[in-house]
């Protein structure tokens, strides 16, 4: 998982907008797997799929995919505990 | 729409956009190409200067075999339309009032952003003292390099390191490698300064210099990343 095929949360910022309506790459979440609270951009993001699989930097524990559907960016919830948006 | 070459491999469109809100330094649009069939596919460009109007400059690069940037580059016409969706992003962003001392770190066209950074700090008359890092394949790589000669010529509080990876022209005196611990050690500011760091190029390139920052005893809550992937684009 330490290989350089992923980009990062960055890179989700125009889809969580349509999800969210607002800016999320500066969000902070909490693995609900080791624990570690993150910003949405610095985790670590595989785009070689269909969706995007979005993981832990500290564990690699899949915390969202998001998913474009004909009506719309999809987010699949896996391990992040919670999302909170910057203020 | 006009366009600037940067390099062999690389162009600047100008863009006008029409009830543009305004962006920071750092953010990026996504573009969106539409086929006759309704395929469609989206890629993230960074914006390559500060807030100017309706006007936002993107600079792209062509990557040999991807679907957006070959048509970017090379096949769209002054006059064109462009779907886009932007400004986006609130964590890889930098304005003068941010302050500094300031440690920039490009990978290949990892420097568009950071550039943006760069001329608003230039266009605020700022005296944020600025170390910018850039790392290209080749001298004709290198993104910007007549401003960045410019910015750097040691009368700006700028100062402009570059590393060329892969062939240097005859009598340079720069580095010649891809980014190591040591490297950052020379080139950025001492962590004790609380210097804000960004780092933005290829996956690989950004977690080197992150990593060797950490290590030098940065707080990581200064240093932003934005990773690219292994070739970008």
């Amino acid at each position: 998982m330490t290989n350089d095929n992923h980009v990062d949360g960055n890179a989700l910022g125009g889809l969580l907008m349509d999800v969210f309506g607002r800016e999320m790459t500066d969000a902070n979440g909490l693995c609900g797997s080791c624990g570690t609270e993150h910003v949405m951009a610095e985790l670590m993001v595989y785009r070689s799929g269909p969706g995007d699989v979005v993981r832990c930097p500290s564990c690699t524990t899949v915390l969202l995919v998001v998913t474009p559907l004909p009506s719309g960016p999809r987010v699949y919830f896996s391990s992040l505990q919670w999302l909170a948006p910057s203020s | 729409m006009d366009r600037v070459d940067e390099t062999a491999q690389v162009r600047s469109l100008v863009l006008d956009v029409p009830e543009w809100a305004g962006h920071l330094p750092g953010q990026h649009v996504d573009v969106r190409l539409t086929a006759d069939d309704g395929y469609q596919a989206e890629r993230s460009y960074s914006i390559a200067t500060p807030a100017d109007g309706n006007r936002i400059t993107i600079t792209i690069e062509r990557i040999a075999d991807g679907e957006v940037s070959p048509y970017l580059v090379d096949e769209l016409q002054v006059g064109d339309k462009l779907e886009l969706r932007g400004p986006i992003g609130g964590y890889f962003v930098w304005q003068p009032s941010d302050g500094g001392p300031l440690f920039l770190a490009a990978g290949g066209s990892g420097v568009v952003p950071l550039m943006a950074m760069l001329r608003a700090r230039v266009g605020a008359r700022a005296d944020i003292p600025v170390k910018l890092l850039v790392s290209a394949r080749t001298a004709d790589d290198v993104i910007y390099s007549g401003e960045l000669g410019v910015l750097g010529d040691g009368q700006s509080g700028v100062e402009v390191i570059q590393t060329l990876t892969r062939a240097q022209p005859p009598g340079w005196s720069g580095y010649r490698r891809r980014v190591d611990r040591e490297m950052v050690a020379d080139v950025a500011w001492p962590a004790a300064g609380m210097p804000r760091c960004y780092a933005c190029g290829p996956t690989g390139f950004v977690e080197a210099v992150a990593s060797a920052l950490v290590g030098l005893g940065h707080d990581p809550k200064n240093i932003r990343t934005e990773r690219f992937g292994p070739t970008g684009g």
